[in-house]
């Protein structure tokens, strides 16, 4: 473990909590005898019931299902199931010429497609060599960050919705909404906007959208304070959410996880800041960190990363530049033959670690494009690791605390 | 000498890793034997600050018979990723000795390997347990040569009225006949 941080006294008790749990169930003759170091679940005593959550279940994000073996109201066992949005991306990819990937590749993570779009592209640039003008790399950023709000609104209505707390929700994808009118403004697209192309951007700004864009992001913080005075000072959202799935910075590592779940467990790691890229070396802005580990503390830092990619965007609009060419000219797309190598490209998006591996064997084909997906880590092992001696009423708050989307899991 | 150089060729001499290679900065490479694999990756995690595993993949090299493994490290302290590439043979029953015991996360990148590509991690945890692909009969389906259009029409039928049109000699004949010379 390296430079791990100390865990906070609040923190301290979700981990005692659970490590009671644990010997309760190790100890406890109404549990499970341990078998080979397995629990042994005899369903038919009566003492356990084996339940579904998902895949169509409002409590569970996206398409995907946790098989739960239950002793009262609390969980023994977790087993995720994925496979219900599987596309089969990867392989699709192999047998697609490079400008052919570029449509699909955005519709891997359905709330935040940008991020696969900036990844995409920044690979191939990287492997062909490709440098994109400095009027892109403005845009892409500025698409990035709105990205992540659109993200993140959505991401608020669910932990409310978890909650019992719906109103919320509501407000929450109007915001969203209204961003995505930018999006639609910006690319023609809502949802997968298809727009950063290799080599740069589709289309210029439109004439006035950054107003129009200030416009829409006073209006979502002004939302923001609402959310904050609503819920995250709400009795019921804090007892529910303070305690609840803690992760203990020590296992940090070995679930690989990253971003606000790492963050909120006192790791001050941000790939903008670690390994920048876009213009986020001229912004200004600041790794944001909590130490109670808990799934409030997820929800905190969260939120202040709302506020801080508005202030992001407000400063990109600042300084976006007023003209220059926002694309360079590439080969023919038809016969692009990307040079024979490897990279691995990766960016902070919402949720941790978002990075694309791609393998060229000099054809115009990729031989093998890999994408890594935080929630990989954070909706399989780590879900069913901290769902343990978790209420069952409490698990769809877990879920949405991990900020998880299956599609990327399954790609 | 710098420290990542000096870290490749510790590897070089441990455990026999050839080919080093930076693609960019902070991003290396470097190919380890199967069997001295497991080893230098316990090395790099828990002496060499290489405590996060980003991904863990395979790319398929058919007409070499061979799989690539891909683990792919990041050290936060020196804020440096390591891919440490494996070679094996890929001819069925393929082989490789596991990673969960030094990442919990890896027991799902070998439940993923063994489905797509048929790989086996002897003593990983729920190895056979179905992960995206329910049911599965076939052959692991990212291997190259499993056929995706033979599959598809053994196992699906067209909707009855569709005509079957070959794309390529539609877009020829139909759609743009004076342009195909040119293709």
């Amino acid at each position: 473990m390296v430079n791990a941080p100390k865990i906070s006294p609040k923190a301290a008790r979700g981990v005692d909590l659970r490590r009671r749990n644990q010997a309760h169930i190790n100890d406890n003759p109404l549990m499970p005898p341990i078998v080979n170091g397995k629990a042994v679940f005899e369903l038919e005593s009566g003492k356990y019931l084996k339940t579904w959550q998902g895949p169509q279940h409002p409590g569970i994000t996206g398409n995907m299902s946790l098989e739960l073996v239950i002793c009262g109201d609390e969980i023994v066992e977790c087993k995720t199931h994925v496979g219900y949005l599987h596309r089969g991306f990867e392989k699709l990819l192999e047998r697609r010429k490079y400008i052919q990937c570029f449509p699909v590749v955005c519709r891997i993570a359905v709330p935040e497609p940008d991020f696969n779009e900036y990844l995409f592209a920044e690979t191939l640039e990287s492997l062909s060599g490709i440098q994109i003008p400095e009027k892109a790399q403005w845009i892409r950023t500025m698409q990035l960050e709105m990205a992540r709000l659109a993200s993140f609104f959505m991401w608020l209505g669910g932990q409310g919705g978890a909650f019992g707390m719906e109103t919320q929700g509501q407000w929450t994808v109007t915001m969203r909404d209204y961003l995505l009118d930018r999006f639609e403004e910006l690319t023609g697209h809502r949802i997968y906007h298809m727009y950063m192309l290799p080599g740069g951007v589709r289309s210029d700004l439109p004439e006035g959208f950054l107003g129009r864009l200030r416009d829409t992001l006073d209006t979502c913080q002004t939302t923001l304070d609402d959310v904050e005075r609503t819920m995250f000072h709400n009795a019921v959202f804090k007892m529910r959410a303070k305690g609840l799935g803690v992760i203990n910075p020590a296992i940090v590592e070995e679930f690989g996880i990253t971003g606000p779940n790492a963050r909120a467990a006192g790791f001050a790691r941000d790939l903008r800041k670690d390994e920048p890229y876009g213009v986020y070396p001229q912004l200004d802005f600041a790794v944001i960190t909590r130490t109670d580990s808990d799934a409030y503390a997820r929800a905190e830092v969260r939120l202040e990363e709302m506020y801080q990619g508005i202030s992001l965007l407000r400063q990109i609009c600042d300084r976006m530049p007023k003209d220059g060419p926002f694309f360079t000219p590439l080969p023919n797309v038809l016969h692009w033959q990307v040079p024979k190598g490897f990279i691995y490209t990766k960016a902070e998006c919402t949720r941790g670690e978002y990075g694309y591996y791609l393998e060229s064997d000099g054809s115009d084909k990729p031989r093998r494009l890999y994408v890594r997906g935080p929630s990989y880590t954070h909706a399989v092992s780590l879900m069913e690791h901290l769902s343990i001696g978790c209420n069952i009423a409490d698990t769809a708050g877990l879920m949405v605390s991990l900020h998880t989307y299956p599609p990327e899991v399954e790609r | 000498m710098n420290d990542m150089e000096r870290l490749l060729e510790e590897l070089a001499r441990r455990f026999g890793a050839t080919n080093p290679l930076q693609v960019k900065m902070n991003q290396y490479y470097v190919s380890v034997p199967s069997a001295q694999a497991v080893a230098a990756l316990t090395q790099l995690k828990t002496l060499e600050g290489f405590g996060h595993l980003s991904f863990f993949t395979c790319v398929d090299y058919l007409e070499e018979d061979r799989f690539e493994l891909l683990y792919l490290l990041h050290s936060y302290t020196r804020g440096t990723d390591l891919g440490v590439r494996v070679s094996i043979p890929r001819t069925l029953p393929v082989q490789m000795e596991g990673i969960h015991h030094l990442w919990a996360a890896g027991e799902t990148y070998q439940r993923e390997l063994r489905e797509m590509y048929g790989i086996e991690f002897p003593g990983s945890p729920r190895l056979h347990d179905d992960f995206a692909l329910e049911g599965w009969q076939e052959m692991p389906p990212m291997r190259r040569d499993f056929d995706t259009k033979e599959y598809s029409l053994r196992t699906f039928e067209a909707r009855p009225g569709r005509a079957k049109i070959d794309n390529r000699e539609h877009m020829k004949k139909e759609l743009y006949p004076s342009e195909a010379e040119t293709w």
